[in-house]
This record gives C-alpha cells, structure tokens and sequence, in this order.
C-alpha cells in the first residue's frame, strides 16, 4: 500500500482526489493546503507519493516539489495544476516530480497518472 | 490586450464545464465593463496578472450555480466556506489554462476570494475589463479580464 499525501490550496480539489483515488492501492495519509504545511506533513508522516498543486500561497508547488525530492529522493511527485504549459511541466520533472495532468481532470485521469507514477 | 487573446479563455470556459456533471455550457459575446463591479454576481475568485501581462482575470457567480457545480463533482458540502473555494478554484483553473496560448510570461497569483463586491481594483484609467457572459444550467456567472 503506498502512503499519499495531497496538497492543494483548494479544498475542494484535495477532497475530490480524497475520493478519486484507488483505495486499493493507497492510503491517505494526511493534507495540506500550501507548500509550507506539506513540508511539515512529509517530516511527520513520510509518505511515499504526493500529488502537488503549483500556485499556492505561502511556498509554491515548484519549491515545495524541490525540497521534499532534497528529504527523500525516492517520493514519487504527480503535479495537479491549472497552469498548462510545457515549461512549467518540464521545470516541474527537473525539480523531481514524476508526473503532470492539468485541472479540470477526470477520475480516470487522476487514476491514470497515479498508477503511472507508482509504475515507473 | 489583444482580442485574440480571448479565445484562450473561451476555450478555457468550455473544457472546464466539460468535467461537470453538464457539459453543456453557454459562452456569449465578450462586451467591455469600466469597473469589476459593472460585471459581477454574489462571489468572486479574482487572479492577480504579473510577469509580461499586468492585469486580473476574475469568475464571478451565483451562489446557486455554485452550489450546483461543488454537488457536480461529488462534493456534498455547500457550505459558505466551500462555495468561496469553488469560485477561487475555478478563476485559477481558467487563468492557468491561459497559459497554454499566453506562455510562462503569463504568471498567475493564488486566488483573492470575496463574498460580494472584490475589494481590489483594476490599476490605471483606460484598463477596461472584458466581460464573458457564461450560462451554465439555468444560472448566469461571469469571467472577467483586465490585461495590459
């Protein structure tokens, strides 16, 4: 069972993934509603996949991706964001994160890239 | 701003209504506004525009179509708190998607959410706001954008 941590500065975006994800195959192991906190629930809780939102107040996806890759290289980063553009999807992969689907997403996108990134 | 580049948020209305439970979305005639408040329903999520654009982007709607839209996804609390969630995240979405025809210059802020009026203005005289009437179900939300 792999451990996931959701972050996004929308409440209505982590508990849509809350319930889009597969149960089978993870478990939820907390939130987080800016880089800052997501921190602070990785040292605690250590999971092993997180989905990261980009804009967010207090510390942005971007740098939030670059420090929890500094903690643990191994965690597996799928990006959940509005901003749809390649450059920022490719700054994204060369922080550390592993994946990027743009919002609006379906569940079976959400489903789709988690498997992806746990696969690879 | 170009009229060009509204089509980018046109598109953008559209494929963000395609995920609700109502794909069916109606887009109207962009008109120009003096102020936000000339164009504008009971919440607001408001983006701040920086980089090469200056501006704000801004959805504006009902409190019905919201509570409409938050039960589309599945979500079952429609509380105030929510339905100020909402409007922000669908003002970033909308925004964020811009960015795919705008590019990286186009750097959006976390969304301003207000309960009514928006407090923050748009800066300079002359930095008319486009309106895009948007009908979604029965009820009527508004984008707006300012860039220069």
């Amino acid at each position: 069972m792999h451990r996931l941590m959701i972050v996004d500065d929308s409440k209505l975006i982590r508990q849509r993934i809350a319930r889009e994800y597969d149960a089978d195959t993870f478990e939820l192991i907390g939130t987080a509603e800016n880089g800052a906190d997501a921190i602070d629930l990785f040292e605690q809780s250590s999971p092993d996949v997180v989905t990261m939102d980009l804009t967010m107040p207090k510390l942005d996806g971007i740098d939030c991706i670059e420090q929890l890759i500094s903690r643990d290289p191994s965690t597996k980063i799928l990006v959940i964001s509005a901003l749809n553009d390649t450059s920022i999807g490719i700054e994204a992969l060369e922080k550390g994160a592993m994946g990027f689907i743009t919002k609006p997403f379906s569940g079976a996108d959400l489903k789709a890239a988690l498997k992806e990134i746990i696969d690879d | 701003m170009k009229e060009e580049n509204l089509r980018v948020f046109l598109s953008s209305i559209v494929k963000y209504f395609a995920h609700t439970s109502d794909p069916s979305v109606n887009v109207g005639a962009p008109y120009l506004v003096d102020e936000i408040k000339d164009a504008c329903k009971d919440y607001t999520g408001l983006i701040s525009i920086s980089g090469d654009y200056n501006g704000v982007c801004y959805f504006s709607a009902p409190a019905v179509l919201l509570r409409h839209l938050i039960l589309s996804v599945g979500e079952t609390d429609t509380s105030e708190s929510m339905m100020l969630d909402a409007v922000g995240e669908v003002a970033n979405t909308l925004s964020g998607n811009a960015r795919k025809e705008l590019g990286k210059g186009f750097e959006i802020s976390a969304p301003h959410i207000t309960k009514g009026l928006p407090t923050m203005e748009t800066e300079g005289e002359g930095n008319r706001i486009y309106a895009i009437p948007i009908q979604w179900k029965s009820y009527k939300a508004m984008l707006g954008i300012s860039l220069h």
